[in-house]
């Protein structure tokens, strides 16, 4: 019936536009940007600096105990030991998680706040509720992936300044450079998946107001 | 033998038209039952007090709000029989909305905010940047086609967002109150350039406005009062008289 009057269904936003409509978001609002990216970094820094600095000393000792006593492995389980991560640290870590996750949860609520009438706009132009939430999923993975990478530097610099401190040059002569790259890895990822899960609540709740509504809205 | 539909020309058509609101445990009846048919090519104004439920009326066209009961009919298809894709379709091909907040995506320049919705409708690129090159150039923006909104001025605003109400060749303009956060010179100018896209394009304007100087280039005025019709009248039964202070 509705066909037949040539009202038509399809509607497009292709990829490539997308990422440049959030990129371009994120870059106008850029220092409100910075302040929810720093506050993923910070979560991230400290998950990898007690992550890395962990696996850092843990191979140390069981390299330097190799070398020192040929075939004591008695003493590298040791060290193995004592590199490995304390119940202590498995609690920080939780916690920084945790307060991370709520930090951008929170920034995006904002974010996506006050931009109700943009909301608004954007589907009386003709946007689907799918656009919407994927621009805003897109612009929050962009901020995890960035916040993620500079945390997990950053972190990656303060494991490696402490264990000089402990180990001084072994540190480097005993890097373990594949573990290290894998928690960086893991950590971008990690950043990446908080982040929009953050993002995604808010975005949806925006996506499915009638256009009318999101535009009254005073902010 | 196929018999022409009588109705052709009505491009919309609001029958019974009712809406509610809850305020709290009160219900707000902002339409109370509002029946209108609009021709193709014609320039409405609905007026009213505020209150009386005229921007209600305005969302209830434009699709943007789902009334409580009774149809509204665009080129004589029944709104409530869409589906989200088809109200979207309807939204970005067959209405152009300007709005009293001008409403332009502020990341985007003038050129991308009227290319947006041809993205939606999937024109390529080329396509998209000579369409809203030539309708900025129309609304009197060629020379301000790379700048952010908050480069513009509120006339100039505007105006873009004329141009991209028109991006996709709609058959119908919406626009709510679009001189009220203009000063008399651009209101008027901004009026002159909707009544121009009227008659040069033969697209259907409807306005929401209390500005006398909307109703001069009006064919017909819908006064609204209390969620009700209370009259319609053609131009010519209208007295205004702009710049002086009404009694």
């Amino acid at each position: 019936m509705a066909q037949e009057r040539g009202i038509k269904r399809q509607i497009q936003l292709p990829l490539t536009e997308a990422i440049k409509i959030s990129f371009e978001s994120l870059r106008i609002r850029f220092w409100r940007s910075l302040i929810t990216t720093a506050g993923i970094s910070l979560g991230i820094a400290f998950l990898v600096s007690v992550v890395a600095s962990a696996t850092i000393s843990a191979n140390v000792e069981a390299n330097r105990g190799a070398r020192e006593a040929e075939i004591d492995i008695l003493a590298a389980q040791e060290a193995k030991e004592a590199g490995s991560i304390s119940p202590q640290s498995i609690w920080l870590i939780s916690m920084s998680l945790i307060v991370c996750v709520v930090g951008i949860a929170n920034s995006m609520l904002m974010a996506v706040t006050e931009r109700f009438r943009e909301i608004g706009t954007m589907k009386c132009l003709g946007a689907l509720d799918r656009f919407i939430v994927e621009l805003f999923l897109l612009e929050s993975g962009f901020q995890g992936l960035a916040g993620a990478f500079i945390g997990a530097l950053i972190g990656l610099l303060t494991a490696v300044l402490v264990n000089l401190k402990n180990y001084g040059l072994d540190t480097f002569v005993f890097f373990p450079g594949l573990k290290i790259l894998a928690i960086i890895a893991a950590a971008c990822l990690l950043g990446v998946i908080l982040s929009v899960i953050g993002a995604a609540g808010p975005a949806y709740k925006a996506a499915k107001m009638p256009p009318a509504e999101a535009m009254r809205v005073e902010v | 033998m196929i018999m022409p539909e009588l109705a052709d020309d009505v491009v919309v058509k609001v029958e019974n038209l009712v809406k509610e609101y809850k305020m709290g445990s009160t219900i707000v009846r902002a339409l109370r039952g509002i029946t209108l048919e609009i021709k193709r090519g014609e320039y409405i104004s609905i007026m009213g007090p505020s209150g009386s439920g005229k921007t209600t009326l305005f969302n209830m066209i434009g699709a943007l709000d789902k009334p409580t009961s009774g149809k509204v009919y665009i080129e004589g298809q029944d709104m409530s029989e869409l589906d989200t894709f088809e109200l979207a379709w309807l939204r970005c091909h067959k209405i152009g909305y300007i709005f009293q907040t001008f409403n332009l995506i502020p990341v985007m320049t003038a050129l991308e905010n009227v290319m947006l919705p041809m993205i939606f409708a999937g024109l390529s690129k080329s396509e998209r940047i000579e369409k809203a090159s030539k309708l900025l150039e129309m609304v009197g923006l060629g020379h301000r086609l790379h700048h952010k909104p908050y480069e513009l001025s509120g006339g100039q605003q505007q105006r873009v967002a004329i141009a991209r109400a028109l991006a996709n060749d709609p058959a119908i303009i919406l626009a709510d109150e679009p001189t009220a956060n203009l000063d008399l010179k651009t209101g008027r100018e901004i009026i002159t350039l909707i009544k121009k896209m009227n008659e040069e394009r033969g697209v259907t304007v409807i306005t929401n406005t209390h500005d006398l100087k909307m109703i001069d280039v009006s064919n017909r005025i819908v006064f609204i009062r209390d969620g009700l019709v209370e009259q319609i009248k053609n131009r010519d039964e209208v007295e205004v008289v702009v710049g002086t202070v009404e009694e």
